[in-house]
């Protein structure tokens, strides 16, 4: 099969919501770490066949936000440019696109990856205060209007959250916290073990950032001139006691996932240059490594924590690989109780046997390999750049650890998982 | 269809409209903007003419230039009178045409994009009706108070009676423009649409021609006798606190002209003040023209006009201070894509916010503000280097720290890619020791602050290729700057003329001379700024550095200045320099006192003169009206006594040498006139 070469990756630190609108929209985002990114590269950004970008809420005036970003990173008026969205893992279908058009020979050289600015997700009008506008602007005289006027009631204009009704499945009516939730009563995941492994989380990702693991973050610059150079929801105090003291805020009192070991509300964008073999040579690239092949699954939506299982053991199983011949493992930490209800799902020879069709457990994963610099619940989740930033991520391990294989995957709230297999290059 | 040589009358035959197309001299393809010459004139009442002898139902007149609709008088045949009379006939002239299409007995209409400039604006109002373009290149505006003259071809008059006195003086006093919204706002046109509606929106308009525009009531009566007045009182209040009348009397004649005169010259005796003869028998009113020109002929040396900006789109610039992030922010806003490195973000951001402030202002639309921002890009790593048409170095003040960056960067430049520095003392030959391609090495030599000075010195080391020269000029104009060739001697043009003027300023304060005096001589002399204020602005620092790397042996240099600095009283930026600055504004103490200050501003404007003779002489600048145009551009040296050598030259030599010999024989060699005084 024909090779997908993976050239050069860059990221924004990543930005955790706070109560106002971040200082970039999910445009600046990408601008952002796609400037420095094509800057650094031999060819001219307008040489791109095409732009893929993923997002899952971009703003109302950033429509086809993949054509907003080519055309602000100067890609030119001829490249053409599309937006894919699959909810959490809408960076990774844009690299998958990317990579399938590559396959296909259509294109050689793209620019994908994903961007959210979950932090201006709108407030909405509620549908009573929508038929009541939609009234008041049907109502020709003043006595039409004094009529509509008063039936106008304080109430209507309660705003609805849109990133609360995006992060809600609308078929199983439950929250993603739920789902999580679900996912560690069938595993017995304790909220301890949650604490744990979130704390655990930050700690990789303090002692990666320390040790450089993290040069695919570019820094940016917003218009009062404060400069953002690392993921700011990292915490140096997240320890397990301290995370034990916070309440449940999905199943209220009695559930165990918390704000603090879920994945956080945040800004950001990661975007990756993918290459036929054809324009490596072309433009005399040096690939960072390859995506050598990908996966789509789906299950439960009230278990979609559990995606990246049913997406990556087909996957391994074709290429006739074990979760052993992996060297890095980056699954999004969507939850801890997820992250930890995969694993062990991936141990329990029930769920193997009954899920996904094998005689025994799949198996175990070095812990040491597994997300190895940490992952959302410390560095956060702008869900459309995720997909992106766990495949580079996973290529960045490679190439500093010398090993050759590594897979990346995400949970997808609806009930999939999606995965990419990657080699060094 | 009938055609002139410079218009083209068309009627729709459905409608019985007619269309009027100024197109100045279309035989000439090179003539790309419309100007009123006196023979456009006249052939505009050959038309008016042939329109009441064959009457349409309604009239638009129209540009067939794409630049804009017109440019307002032609200013080379107004310069080219010999006698006020030529000029006064010409005046009457305009009146006489424009007063015809006014009286046209049916409805007109002007359809207006691109430029709108006094004669066109006047054109336009003498016109029923205005329907103006609605992007951002469409500009109206009366600016004959520039150049020392007022709108006489009835802008004057209609103006006011239009849309209020308020309004309307503002805009002739000021000389600035408005775009169409604004234009709207204002009452000034009737409808804005883009230009590819015009011919539809003129139909609209003929067809059933609404009531010609009146003023609001609150606008109607500043035209009232007794309102008039106090307006006008209120008016001249406003300009003395710009401009001095025995400097500037322009503005003061527009008011006048309004008030008692009905804004008609023609009704204005001889002898006032505000007649046109008394105008152009101003010394004020020639310097001003001749600026005017010098400043088309700086944009000369950029090119052709063509567009064409010396082969460069995307500029590399290296240090992010105040100097080097500033010239990225301009370059940026002026459609280049821009690299900025510095050692780190942290050193970039300001930069970027500042830019940022700018373009809020300048460009207003958020979308244009967001390109601007999109093409500036902070670059740590250096990567443009290697994509850039023309790097600008802009670090310390260094030459070895400067050559080492040469040596690193140079290897990694594209071919036939210019490297420039910003550097405002070091001779350029200097730095280019070591280079590959030292013809590459130019200098381009911005002034503080970026956004607000319109000269660049280009600055030629004896090395520096004529074709990198030339490629650097219309990068310059590009950017809509005025760039001036220099030869590379220290402090090039500006700041060697700027600094002896600045240091006897500094002597006279440490003899004991209050600052606020020796300020307000300089302001009387013309000066926007005085001269120890203008030394806290610019930075203290800045002026040492510039003042020693400039001091000739033997000179007396000033003390105060050096103790400032190094007790970090840098001026405005630090909050105390020669003055207390409190938000932005030097505290000054007491007035200038009743003293004489004709002696003061002479004692401190000669050593700039005599430095501008030595640079004429040297050949720094091509001529000495180069010479001119530079310092006011680079400093705003009083604009109108016309630069140091005009000033020189309307004074008088002999006056002049003899001051400065008696200056000499009480101060010294440094009041010793240059050689060049013989030739000048």
């Amino acid at each position: 099969m024909k090779k997908v070469y993976v050239v050069d990756g860059a990221r924004t630190p990543f930005l955790k919501a706070k109560s106002k609108p971040g200082a970039f929209s999910s445009g600046d985002l990408a601008v952002g770490c796609g400037r420095p990114l094509l800057e650094r590269q031999a060819f001219s950004p307008m040489q791109f066949d095409e732009v893929i970008i993923g997002a899952a809420m971009p703003s109302a005036d950033e429509a086809n936000i993949g054509r907003v970003v080519s055309l602000r990173l100067g890609c030119g008026d001829k490249v053409p440019a599309w937006t894919v969205m699959r909810n959490c893992a809408s960076g990774m279908q844009a690299l998958d696109s990317a990579y399938m058009n590559i396959l296909a020979g259509k294109s050689h050289l793209v620019l994908a990856g994903g961007t959210d600015a979950m932090s201006h997700a709108p407030l909405l009008f509620g549908p009573k205060m929508v038929n009541w506008l939609a009234d008041w602007y049907g109502a020709k005289s003043f006595g039409q209007r004094a009529g509509v006027a008063v039936q106008f009631r304080l109430a209507y204009l309660a705003p609805v959250i849109a990133i609360l009704k995006g992060l809600t499945d609308p078929i199983v009516k439950l929250t993603m916290g739920q789902t999580a939730e679900i996912v560690a009563k069938r595993f017995g995941i304790t909220r301890q073990m949650m604490d744990a492994f979130a704390a655990d989380s930050h700690l990789r990702v303090l002692a990666g950032r320390a040790a450089g693991h993290f040069n695919e973050i570019e820094p940016i610059i917003d218009a009062n001139g404060h400069v953002y150079t690392e993921d700011d929801g990292v915490r140096t105090d997240s320890t397990p006691v301290r995370l034990a003291k916070l309440r449940p805020v999905f199943d209220k009192v009695y559930g165990n996932v918390t704000a603090g070991n879920s994945s956080q509300v945040t800004d950001g964008a990661a975007l990756l240059i993918l290459a036929s073999e054809e324009a490596v040579l072309k433009h005399n690239l040096k690939p960072l490594g390859a995506i050598i092949d990908s996966q789509w699954s789906a299950l439960d939506p009230s278990e979609m924590g559990l995606g990246p299982v049913h997406a990556i053991t087909p996957m391994l199983l074709r290429n006739g690989m074990t979760l052993q011949n992996l060297d890095a493992l980056e699954i999004n930490e969507a939850f801890a109780a997820q992250a930890l209800g995969c694993l062990a799902a991936w141990e329990s020879d029930a769920y193997c046997q009954e899920k996904l069709g094998l005689d025994k457990a799949f198996g175990a994963i070095d812990r040491e390999k597994f997300n190895v610099d940490g992952g959302a619940i410390a560095i956060g989740h702008p869900i459309g750049a995720s997909g992106a930033r766990v495949v580079l991520h996973a290529l960045k391990t490679l190439q500093r650890t010398g090993g050759s294989r590594a897979a990346a995957s995400l949970c997808i709230g609806g009930g999939q998982g999606g995965a990419m297999l990657l080699e060094r290059a | 269809m009938q055609t002139w040589k410079h218009w083209r009358l068309e009627f729709s035959p459905e409608d019985s409209l007619a269309w009027l197309y100024f197109d100045k001299s279309y035989a000439d393809q090179s003539e790309t903007t419309n100007t009123f010459s006196s023979e456009a004139l006249r052939e505009l009442s050959a038309v008016c003419s042939e329109l009441k002898a064959r009457p349409p139902s309604g009239l638009a007149i129209l540009s067939a230039k794409e630049n804009g609709f017109a440019a307002g008088a032609d200013i080379d045949e107004f310069t080219s009178f010999k006698t006020p009379d030529e000029a006064y006939a010409m005046t009457v002239l305009g009146n006489e045409v424009f007063d015809d299409i006014a009286a046209l007995p049916f409805p007109t209409l002007a359809l207006i994009h691109g430029f709108c400039m006094g004669g066109g604006t006047e054109l336009a109002l003498a016109c029923c009706y205005r329907i103006m373009d609605d992007g951002p290149k469409s500009k109206m505006a009366l600016p004959e108070v520039m150049i020392g003259i007022v709108p006489g071809w009835g802008g004057a008059k209609r103006m006011p009676v239009l849309i209020g006195a308020a309004q309307a003086l503002d805009l002739m006093l000021t000389g600035r423009s408005v775009d169409g919204k604004k234009a709207l706002r204002m009452g000034l046109v009737d409808a804005v649409t883009p230009r590819r509606h015009f011919i539809n929106a003129a139909k609209t308009l003929l067809h059933k021609p609404p009531a010609p525009h009146q003023p609001a009531f609150k606008d109607a009566i500043t035209n009232w006798p007794v309102i008039r007045g106090i307006i006008a009182s209120q008016s001249r209040k406003q300009v003395a606190k710009r401009a001095r009348q025995d400097h500037y009397p322009a503005p003061y004649a527009i008011i006048d002209l309004w008030e008692n005169f009905g804004g008609d010259p023609r009704q204005v005796p001889r002898e006032s003040p505000s007649s046109l003869f008394s105008l152009a028998a101003h010394p004020t009113t020639a310097n001003l023209i001749r600026i005017f020109k010098l400043q088309d002929r700086m944009k000369a040396l950029g090119g052709d006009g063509s567009g064409k900006s010396g082969g460069i789109q995307h500029v590399h610039v290296i240090g992010a201070g105040v100097m080097g992030g500033d010239i990225a922010a301009w370059c940026a806003m002026r459609g280049l894509k821009v690299t900025l490195q510095d050692l780190e973000h942290a050193r970039i951001a300001p930069a970027i916010a500042r830019a940022a402030a700018l373009y809020k202002k300048r460009l207003k639309l958020p979308h244009l503000v967001q390109a601007a921002m999109d093409r500036l890009i902070p670059d740590v790593a250096g990567n443009g280097v290697a994509h850039c048409d023309l790097v600008i170095e802009a670090i310390v003040e260094n030459a070895d720290i400067k050559k080492t960056l040469y040596a690193a960067i140079e290897p990694r430049m594209r071919l036939g890619a210019i490297l420039a520095s910003n550097t405002s003392s070091i001779p350029l030959h200097e730095l280019s020791v070591g280079l590959m391609r030292p013809e590459c090495l130019v200098g381009i030599h911005f002034f503080n602050p970026v956004a607000q000075m319109m000269l660049v010195e280009i600055v030629e080391g004896a090395q520096t290729s004529a074709e990198v020269m030339k490629r650097a000029q219309a990068f310059v104009k590009k950017i809509d700057k005025l760039p001036l060739p220099v030869k590379s001697a220290p402090g090039f043009l500006v700041n060697r003329i700027l600094t002896p003027y600045m240091t006897e300023a500094q002597i006279m304060l440490e003899e004991g001379i209050p600052a606020e005096t020796i300020d307000a001589a300089a302001k009387e002399f013309g000066m926007p700024m005085g001269p120890i204020e203008l030394a806290d602005v610019v930075g203290l620092d800045v002026g040492l550095a510039v003042g020693t790397e400039l001091h000739k042996p033997g000179n007396p240099q000033p003390k105060k200045i050096q103790e400032l600095v190094a007790a970090k009283k840098l001026g405005k930026k630090s909050g105390e320099g020669f003055y207390n600055w409190i938000d932005g504004k030097a505290q000054k103490s007491h007035g200038s006192g009743t003293v004489d200050l004709a002696p003061l501003w002479m004692r401190m404007t000669l050593p700039a003169v005599n430095e501008a003779v030595a640079c004429v002489r040297e050949g720094i600048v091509a001529d000495a009206d180069l010479c001119d145009a530079g310092v006011i551009f680079g400093t705003g040296f009083a604009p109108h006594r016309g630069g140091p050598v005009q000033y020189l030259r309307s004074v008088g030599k002999e006056k002049l040498l003899a001051e400065m010999k008696v200056l000499e024989e009480k101060y010294g060699q440094r009041f010793t006139a240059d050689t060049g005084w013989a030739t000048i």
